[in-house]
């Protein structure tokens, strides 16, 4: 109580000699509507951020919107018609830069707006090669990587370990589970059509490439199942639906230690991408600083962090991965459970932004037509 | 009434004439039938039509490139796209100088947006290049300045090129980047651009006039104490170019002429490379002519390319040519869309005419009972019912388990009745037999039991006493249900996308992915508005060929 | 009634209910049979079977509750001896449905609800047409059983697990039950459709009876224009009028808020209410034109003539005659808005996330029971609301002395 009083006391003094700080806090709005995927992946954010973040501000209403699936198109509706009602968006990198783009996101200077390590290593260094775009700010890294049913391995073999057993289907029968977009697909059909990692993305911007790739999922087309909602490949492999499918290593882990469904997971070829906040363009003074505040409090090396503990997915600064501890439930060591870990990460693969930037629509329709035939 | 005996017109009760009379009836009846509709229209009108039209609108507009590009597109109308050779230095230039504004307003994405639908890498191209639209700037500045320390100055700019005259001029400029960025532009801006110096140096006063009006409306920053675009600069770095320009500065003595005579003076040591190399400097793909085509075809302010690409066509050069095989797909979906609505349409009339006549026959009492049964899938949600259905067909699925342990079915072949035209059709079939069984039990209900009774002591047989007695007056039902599901399911696309697998999937789903994902908006209202050409010919047709309610009201 | 009724004749063991029961038997006993590979054995036994049952029927008339019971002990006991539990339910229901066919035929109940000149050939299609609409109704309702049977799962799958199907308590559990009912996530969203559904239904509802009304009439200058414009939300792809709505309400709703200084959250809420309610106004106008098509107009002449004005007329003649259509097309419209996902992901904002958009993310992101506990609990209660309706109805008639209809 006293406490409360001098510090009431002492703020009062501080708005008196009307200093910057004060003003500013005193210019923040005093609710935020964040907007993410729900699901065990919001949970994890309330935990590691929200919930400390509204310790810290007294009388901070958080409203979660569960709309990251349709925030491009949201998010665009809303700067035509005026009115954004969104202060804080979690998207995937490649919607981010495509709010970038279409300048519904605003741009971040990482020196400014984010917070140092505590060691004093600069934002812009912490994060590295992750802040793609210039309006996302980075959050986990996560991998799309394949599960497979263990009780499914056929007799006399071994457990499926690469990427190429997905294209197996003398060595491995059954059914999979792939996304019904050609991201991701292609890359993986290319890399097992004998194209060298590292060309992968000159072969796909060729028409040639595009058809190589289709081809080569062409071998496995009728036995694939395609899903397009994040929950569906752990839902096929709990059936077992099918035998290995494509799906975010979070729900993999959610599956398989959480669940204990007999399910084991793949660490080949995965492919990385980035999670992670965006400010929308045009919000009101107030609501803009706000959502500032918030993100450079959600986006320290402490808080990515503590969201570690509630979900396998990996924090973007290089400075958080020591502090990655237990999971809060089970008590399992979080680590080797990270793609960031260097076990996992022995074999890559990095999502190229800008190219499926360029190409998205284009082969998207070569592949939904092919799809059709 | 009227007395027959009487000559002249028939009078009604009051003495008015009959046939005024009546006509005034029918005149206060059509009022009063339109004052009841009244409501209701304009509400749906106010709210649904006015908003629906105006975002199927969007099938044909296309002003984002002439809007964010104006002189790129004016300078291209001179280029020969069959020429082979990309276009020459002035397109360039022009391009620089849009797209820097452009840049501002960060449009320039929006245009590469726009563009990389028709011709994939136009996106990336306007996104890498507005990155270094700012360095080609600081070449000319750091130029000027080296030779003369007062372009650094604010004052210098605003000195330079202020003053009177140009008012038409002015207004232009504002005209062309309130289109560009889409907001207003109107208001004191504290410069006026001076004709002279417009006449001296066109590029610089344009470009600054545009930096005054975006600076002092959009950032709410004065003009004269900003620092000038980079643009500005380069503008007068092109100005320079120009040898007349070089001679009347030569005579020029107004404000700033020390400075403007000494770059003058040390010409040689602005940069002399081309815009053309510029730009291919930072993407080579700006020679390439393939992109320069798309824009000078896709610059129009309308375009019918998006109704093309709806039915797998597109729009060349050389004019509207069949899109590669690889890419047809728009045609089967619509072909497929209909023709899946039909039979779903089908089973459901096949399905609820016998439920909907027991539900009117059978007394009140059980009929009421049964009624539950129809009205409780209708209370279950969608989408829990499209998963129950999931869990039901696929291959590890409840329907496949009972079929294999019965021995009916061998446990490596399981029926494949889920992700494929078969899952939709079953699961739509059932989401959408209450629509059916419920407007043809209000309309069997209507129908007097008696007249089936009558048909038969006169001699009927069972059959013909329901074909041609019940049967067409149970019409109107069967119409109301096909119509609504009818059009219910080629407006589907939730249980589709959840059970449809590959070849289950409809024409909306396109359309929502469209929207949702691809962004293309242009291309999903182009084939909405073909979706909803589709269902309105179909509903004249209904109300042609079945149209009883409309003989029936004689209306 | 009963003074009409004729008692039916029993029909011939031998030559009638004997060959039909065993024939029914057969059909059991192949399916049974094929189980274990052995269709046309099993099919033999079952005909023996349904032989017998059909003599028992014949002779212990009397006794029929007895014998029922005693047949389906019989054939689950044989089942579990058999196949397991599996088997033994399905003994149960084979057990069930012979007896109750054997005891159908033998006491001649088949022909109950025909008129008594009808031939063999007319009775066996009534009650075949009967079988037909029972199946109907059986693929109405199946699809939701699993639902709720899956509700109870101990997992977060959709999956029914080994222990589900072998009936042990470990596979079992409330907690997705506990989830719906006991967290914000849930039940703010069954608040927001709990409000939002009826108020849409009543705008919908009232104005598309008026205009189904005065599209009735005849010479409706434009009438085939103006049915379409109504029709119109309908036949739109709903995801063209979400995108095309939210660019209409969105600047609305910043109006209200700014002109008439409404709450933010009424603002959201009235912008979805409206929303909905165009949405629901194609099912109304149908829905009670169908209606209108078959209403006598003379009636309405009758009440004028016997001095009604017109809304006495229209409340005491109209109304109740068109009731069932404007019932139903309430119906369609009140599920419309409380089924509806698609415009209120674009129109709403999170505080008026509803129910479906709440199962929807939750199927998207992550799939888990509580939508079926959630989809369990909506149906219960609407079982027991329609139920508690027909039991009103039945009581009032009653009273009013009325025969049951």
């Amino acid at each position: 109580m006293k406490l409360t009083t001098t510090l009431m006391a002492s703020t009062a003094l501080v708005v008196a000699a009307g200093s910057a700080f004060a003003d500013d806090h005193a210019k923040m709005a005093d609710s935020m509507t964040v907007v993410s995927w729900g699901g065990a992946y919001q949970k994890s954010q309330q935990n590691a951020y929200t919930i400390p973040y509204a310790e810290k501000h007294d009388g901070l209403e958080v409203i979660w919107d569960e709309s990251s699936a349709e925030a491009v198109a949201k998010l665009r509706a809303m700067d035509e018609a005026g009115s954004v009602t969104w202060d804080v968006v979690d998207v995937v990198a490649a919607d981010a830069l495509r709010l970038c783009d279409e300048g519904l996101a605003i741009e971040i200077d990482p020196e400014k707006d984010l917070a140092a390590a505590p060691d004093g290593t600069s934002a812009e260094e912490d994060f590295g090669e992750l802040l793609v775009g210039d309006c996302f700010i980075p959050q986990i890294v996560y991998s799309t990587t394949f599960g497979y049913r263990t009780d499914m391995v056929p007799e006399g073999a071994d457990a499926p370990s690469q990427i190429c057993d997905v294209f197996d289907l003398e060595k491995y029968p059954g059914k999979r589970a792939l996304e019904k977009r050609p991201i991701n697909n292609v890359e993986w059909a290319l890399l097992c059509d004998g194209v060298a990692k590292e060309d992968v993305y000159d072969v796909l911007a060729t028409e040639e490439g595009q058809q190589q790739a289709l081809d080569k999922l062409a071998t496995i087309k009728d036995e694939v199942i395609w899903w397009s909602a994040g929950a569906d490949t752990p839902q096929l492999l709990a059936d077992g639906e099918v035998f290995m499918g494509s799906t975010y290593n979070g729900r993999l882990f959610a599956a398989i230690e959480e669940q204990k469904q007999p399910i084991g997971m793949m660490w080949d070829a995965q492919v990385f991408d980035l999670d992670g906040w965006i400010i929308p363009a045009n919000l009101p003074e107030d609501r803009l600083k706000r959502a500032m505040d918030f993100v450079k409090f959600a986006t320290d090396t402490q808080r990515l962090a503590d969201q570690a503990k509630y979900i396998s997915y990996g924090p973007a600064r290089a400075s958080s991965a020591p502090l990655v501890g237990q999971h809060a439930e089970l008590g399992i060591d979080m680590a080797p459970h990270m793609p960031t870990d260097p076990n996992n990460a022995a074999n890559t693969f990095l999502y190229n932004y800008e190219f499926w930037a360029d190409y998205r629509d284009d082969i998207d329709a070569k592949f939904q037509a092919w799809l059709a035939q | 009434m009227a007395d027959t005996t009487q000559s002249g017109p028939m009078l009604a009760a009051d003495g008015s004439p009959l046939k005024r009379s009546l006509s005034r009836t029918l005149r206060r009846q059509k009022l009063r039938a339109l004052l009841l509709i009244a409501p209701l229209l304009i509400f749906v009108l106010v709210t649904f039509i006015i908003p629906i039209v105006s975002m199927l609108f969007r099938s044909v507009e296309n002003q984002i490139v002439s809007h964010t590009l104006p002189q790129t597109v004016e300078a291209l109308q001179e280029w020969d796209p069959n020429s082979g050779e990309p276009p020459d230095e002035a397109v360039y230039q022009a391009l620089f100088f849009d797209m820097f504004k452009a840049a501002e307003a960060k449009r320039h994405t929006q245009v590469g947006n726009r563009l990389n639908y028709e011709q994939p890498g136009l996106s990336s191209m306007f996104r890498g290049t507005g990155r270094s639209l700012d360095d080609m700037g600081e070449e000319f500045e750091d130029a000027l300045v080296d030779i003369d320390p007062s372009f650094k100055t604010s004052e210098f700019w605003f000195e330079l090129l202020s003053g009177e005259g140009a008012d038409s001029f002015l207004k232009d400029r504002r005209a062309k980047l309130a289109a560009m960025a889409g907001e207003s532009m109107r208001g004191d801006i504290g410069f006026a651009p001076s004709a002279k110096a417009l006449e001296l140096l066109p590029a610089t006063t344009e470009a600054y006039t545009d930096f005054a009006i975006w600076t002092a409306i959009v950032e709410e920053d004065v003009v004269a104490e900003e620092r000038p675009w980079e643009a500005v600069y380069a503008g007068l770095g092109v100005d320079l170019r120009s040898a007349e320009v070089v001679q009347q500065i030569a005579s020029y003595d107004g404000p700033g002429a020390a400075a403007l005579k000494a770059a003058v003076a040390n010409i040689d040591q602005l940069p002399q490379e081309s815009f053309r190399d510029m730009f291919a400097e930072s993407d080579e793909d700006w020679l390439d002519t393939e992109g320069w085509r798309t824009m000078a075809l896709y610059s129009p302010d309308y375009t019918t390319g998006y109704f093309l690409n709806s039915v797998d066509l597109q729009k060349t050069i050389e004019g509207v040519e069949a899109r590669p095989e690889t890419q047809q797909i728009y045609i089967k979906l619509f072909i497929r869309t209909l023709y899946m609505s039909l039979i779903i349409t089908g089973a459901c009339i096949l399905l609820g005419y016998p439920v909907a006549w027991i539900l009117a026959n059978l007394p009140l009492r059980t009929a009421n009972v049964l009624m539950i049964l129809v009205l409780l899938p209708f209370w279950t949600s969608l989408l829990v019912r499209t998963s129950a259905w999931k869990v039901l067909l696929q291959q590890q699925g409840v329907i496949n388990e009972i079929l294999v342990w019965l021995g009916f079915v061998d446990d490596a072949n399981r029926l494949i009745i889920m992700n494929n035209a078969t899952g939709t059709i079953i699961a739509m079939t059932h989401i959408l037999l209450p629509f059916m069984i419920l407007p043809l039990y209000s309309v069997m209900k209507t129908i007097p039991p008696t007249y089936l009774r009558a048909a038969k002591s006169l001699g009927a047989t069972n059959w013909t006493a329901f074909w041609r007695v019940y049967f067409p007056q149970s019409v109107p039902g069967i119409g109301a249900g096909s119509i609504l599901v009818f059009i219910l399911s080629i407006g589907y696309y939730i249980t589709p996308e959840i059970v449809g697998g590959t070849d289950g999937v409809f024409i909306s789903n396109r359309i929502a992915y469209h929207i949702s994902s691809s962004l293309n908006w242009g291309l999903a209202a182009a084939l909405g508005t073909i979706l909803l050409l589709v269902v309105l010919a179909l509903y004249w047709c209904y109300d042609r060929i079945v149209g009883i309610d409309n003989v029936k009201l004689g209306g | 009634m009963s003074d009409l009724k004729v008692s039916i004749p029993r029909p011939p063991l031998t030559s009638f209910t004997l060959p039909l029961t065993a024939v029914l038997g057969a059909m059991f006993g192949f399916v049974a049979g094929n189980v274990y590979g052995q269709p046309w054995i099993g099919a033999l036994g079952g005909a023996v079977v349904g032989a017998v049952m059909a003599f028992v029927a014949h002779f212990m008339s009397d006794r029929r509750t007895v014998t029922r019971w005693g047949t389906i002990a019989v054939l689950a006991i044989t089942g579990l001896l058999a196949g397991g539990l599996g088997a033994a339910f399905s003994g149960v229901i084979i057990g069930a449905v012979m007896s109750w066919f054997a005891y159908w035929l033998d006491s001649g109940a088949y022909r109950k609800n025909v008129p008594i000149y009808y031939t063999a050939g007319q009775t066996l299609w009534y009650n075949s047409f009967l079988f037909i609409c029972g199946l109907v109704f059986f693929f109405l309702i199946a699809p939701l059983l699993p639902v709720m049977w899956l509700s109870f799962n101990a997992e977060d799958f959709f999956t029914f697990t080994p222990e589900m199907l072998n009936f042990q308590a470990e596979g079992y559990s409330l907690k997705h039950y506990r989830n719906f009912l006991g967290t914000e996530e849930w039940m703010t969203p069954l608040k927001n459709s709990l409000i939002i559904a009826p108020f849409a239904t009543f705008i919908s509802v009232s104005l598309g009876t008026l205009a189904a009304i005065g599209l009735s009439q005849s010479h409706v200058p434009g009438r085939q224009a103006i049915m379409a414009i109504l029709i119109s939300p309908m036949i739109v792809p709903l995801i063209i009028s979400a995108t095309g709505m939210f660019f209409f309400y969105a600047p609305l709703g910043n109006w209200l808020e700014a002109n008439l200084n409404l709450d933010q959250r009424l603002v959201g809420y009235m912008k979805v209410i409206l929303a909905h309610a165009a949405l629901g106004v194609p099912f109304v106008i149908i829905t009670v034109t169908a209606t209108l098509v078959g209403f006598d107009r003379s009636l309405t002449r009758a009440a004028a003539n016997m001095g009604a004005d017109p809304i006495t007329t229209f409340f005491r003649v109209q109304m109740p005659l068109i009731l069932p259509g404007v019932i139903s097309g309430g119906l369609f419209a009140f599920i419309t808005s409380f089924d509806e996902v698609v415009v209120v992901l674009f129109v709403g904002s999170a505080q008026q996330q509803t129910l479906p958009w709440q199962m929807f993310t939750g199927l998207r992101e992550q799939i888990s029971p509580t939508i079926l506990a959630a989809a369990t609990i909506l149906v219960t209660v609407s079982i027991l609301l329609l139920a508690a309706v027909e039991l009103l109805r039945r009581r009032s008639e009653r009273l009013r002395g009325l025969s049951p209809g």
